[in-house]
């Protein structure tokens, strides 16, 4: 078992994702300490996303554990695990937001569900929440109404509102413009600082892993594991595997054109 | 890169000639642009068979006046049959663009395993793969069914959690907005019948039987079978194309994040709302049927509408439309589950999404008629 320091947020030990027999990473572990911005990298098809997947319980592991807290998520209970979901915030690559209702809507969703607020109450909240985002005034838009960007932070909006320990971003800058990604970045690093929360990252954006991270993992899809981990900028220029130097540098540092 | 632009048409040709014993010197000319097929390969290869002590091949372009990517294929063609041959090419004579798309096409090698295999198995493999698929689907179908029932455990105990404005949306959309289809398909369902039923009848001198006929026809089976079809069409297809897209667009994940299953969230609602709709538009299918063979035994064969009002008020007994209406929603529910398992099981593309629309129709139809002959045999044993 891996030493796991007292701040540790999120343990990931010995884990194995696999589609059917067909193993995509083996033997990850990692620890995610609370108040981290923890980046999960590495080149297209290696498996990031998929091991979001696995740390927000949507996908089982096909060996190893994910500690949240301590405890092993897996071999919780289906309550337990609902309980721990639910101080989870998960922004997906698209947004997702739930096309059939409004911004507001979508925002109250989990209030409504979680709590026994008033409607008063509830709605102040959401209109908060679209606020912080830059979103005031979009409440009764649909989601097919707004640009993908504005789809994004309202997907954002809705991953606060029950404000979670932890903040996962699946690609947050995919679809971006450089300025708006600039913001989102800005937005998360303001939100764990002043929500206090984890956020763990998938990105493969340079300027938004240097301008975030302060802790990582690097997924490499030919060994099938991964071969860095810790500060992005660090690993930039002093890790010893030339792989992770390359794609941290567009491959510039190693003399390859990208 | 393409050269100057033409619009001249034809493909240019191809010259070889042998400055020296060992060489072979292939010459591009003219246009090679444009929509016609560029020429085969065999100029060349009679070429190299008429020379056999060729060792290298001079590629020359003259008065080259335009060239698409028809010329790359061909290049890269020429180089296959020279590695063939282990001829050494030499491209120095080509414009430079071309030369770099060459050195592009082949800079990375074929990956190894990624081209697929396109060999058919064997018809033993097909039908075990094909078995073992069937066994796998079967076992899903009984596994949503069981989540479905927990779920449905959790509604009727209070517990589950959904939208009651979502409810209500799903009702009037497989309510009220079902009529007009159910309407004509009913009416005319039941005018068919009694067309068909009078010619039969006239031979007896019985036509006034066609009103029980088609009374007890629309009432037993077909008022339920033609509502459900047409819901399996309708609305079963939409549940899957829902929920297909929320699939596709991670919002069941999304929903599944925050601790709500979407079994209590999304299907038990469409289910409910398909199970208590579904004997109202029974019902209303049934009347509309009667109606129908009404029509046409009054202005067809002269029956008055009293008469037929009549005889058809005798025929029919509380038991038949008791059974009717049980068979509605038992159709009512099947159609809501193939619709809500399909969408449920779409993978993630939009071809997908047409997929699972299509597969809840196949699949409701199929459960409604075999369920309709079970609960039929099953009915006139025991009730």
């Amino acid at each position: 078992m891996a030493m796991t320091p007292a701040d540790a947020h999120i343990t990931v030990n010995q884990l194995t994702m696999a589609y059917g027999s067909f193993v995509i990473q083996r033997d990850l572990s990692f620890t995610v300490r609370r108040g981290d911005i923890f980046i999960i990298m590495g080149g297209s098809g290696c498996g990031k996303s998929t091991l979001l997947r696995h740390l927000i319980g949507l996908r089982a592991p096909a060996a190893g554990e994910v500690l949240i807290d301590g405890e092993s998520f897996w071999a919780a209970s289906a309550e337990a695990q609902d309980r721990v979901k639910r101080r989870f915030g998960v922004l997906f690559q698209s947004g997702a937001l739930w096309s059939s209702m409004t911004l507001a809507e979508n925002v109250a969703l989990p209030l409504e569900q979680y709590t026994d607020w008033s409607p008063a109450r509830i709605h102040k909240l959401v209109a908060l929440k679209l606020a912080l985002v830059g979103l005031a005034g979009f409440e009764d838009y649909y989601p097919s109404q707004i640009s993908g960007g504005m789809q994004k932070r309202a997907g954002l909006a809705r991953a606060m509102a029950l404000d979670p320990d932890i903040l996962f971003f699946d690609e947050p800058s995919a679809g971006l413009d450089p300025i708006s990604s600039r913001l989102l970045d800005e937005l998360i690093l303001e939100l764990r600082d002043s929500l206090g929360a984890t956020v763990v990252v998938v990105t493969h954006e340079l300027a938004s892993i240097f301008a975030i991270g302060n802790n990582s993992v690097f997924l490499d899809a030919d060994t099938k594991t991964m071969i860095a981990g810790g500060d992005p900028k660090q690993l930039r220029d002093t890790c010893p595997d030339p792989k992770v130097r390359t794609f941290l540098t567009r491959g510039v540092e190693s003399g390859k054109p990208a | 890169m393409h050269g100057v632009m033409d619009t001249t048409s034809g493909r240019g040709e191809v010259r070889c000639s042998r400055p020296t014993a060992e060489t072979l010197r292939v010459e591009l000319v003219g246009h090679w642009r444009g929509p016609d097929e560029v020429p085969a390969l065999t100029g060349v290869e009679q070429a190299l068979e008429a020379a056999p002590g060729v060792q290298r091949l001079t590629l020359a372009t003259t008065a080259l006046s335009g060239w698409d990517s028809g010329l790359v294929t061909w290049l890269l063609d020429l180089l296959a049959l020279a590695e063939r041959r282990q001829l050494v090419v030499e491209r120095d004579g080509l414009p430079s663009g071309l030369q770099r798309l060459l050195h592009l096409a082949t800079a990375v090698p074929e990956r190894q395993g990624a081209r697929r295999e396109t060999s058919r198995a064997p018809v033993l493999d097909r039908i075990g793969l094909a078995t073992l698929a069937l066994m796998a689907s079967v076992g899903d179908l009984l596994g949503f069914i069981g989540d479905a029932v927990f779920a449905l455990g959790a509604f009727l105990r209070g517990r589950a959690r959904f939208r009651r404005v979502e409810f209500i949306l799903l009702i009037q959309e497989c309510g009220v907005q079902a009529l007009p289809i159910v309407t004509l398909i009913c009416f005319l369902v039941g005018a068919i019948l009694a067309f068909i039923g009078a010619v039969q009848l006239a031979m007896f001198g019985a036509q006034i039987y066609v009103a029980n006929l088609v009374g007890m026809a629309m009432v037993l089976e077909m008022g339920a079978m033609m509502t459900a079809i047409i819901m399996a069409g309708r609305t079963g297809a939409a549940f899957a194309a829902q929920l297909g897209t929320m699939t596709v667009n991670e919002e069941i994940d999304a929903l599944t994040t925050l601790g709500l299953s979407p079994m209590e969230f999304l299907v038990v609602p469409r289910l409910l709302a398909l199970v208590t709709m579904m004997p109202l538009l029974t019902l209303y299918g049934d009347l509309l049927g009667i109606l129908g063979g009404g029509l046409i035994g009054v202005t067809v064969l002269g029956i008055s509408p009293v008469e037929y009002f009549n005889q058809t008020r005798g025929a029919l007994t509380l038991s038949a439309c008791a059974q009717g209406l049980i068979k509605g929603s038992v159709y009512g529910m099947l159609v809501a589950l193939a619709g809500c398992l399909r969408g449920m099981q779409c993978g993630r593309s939009a071809a997908a999404v047409g997929q699972a629309a299509t597969s809840a129709v196949v699949t409701g139809i199929v459960c409604i008629i075999t369920a309709s002959a079970l609960l039929t045999v099953i009915f006139f044993r025991v009730w």
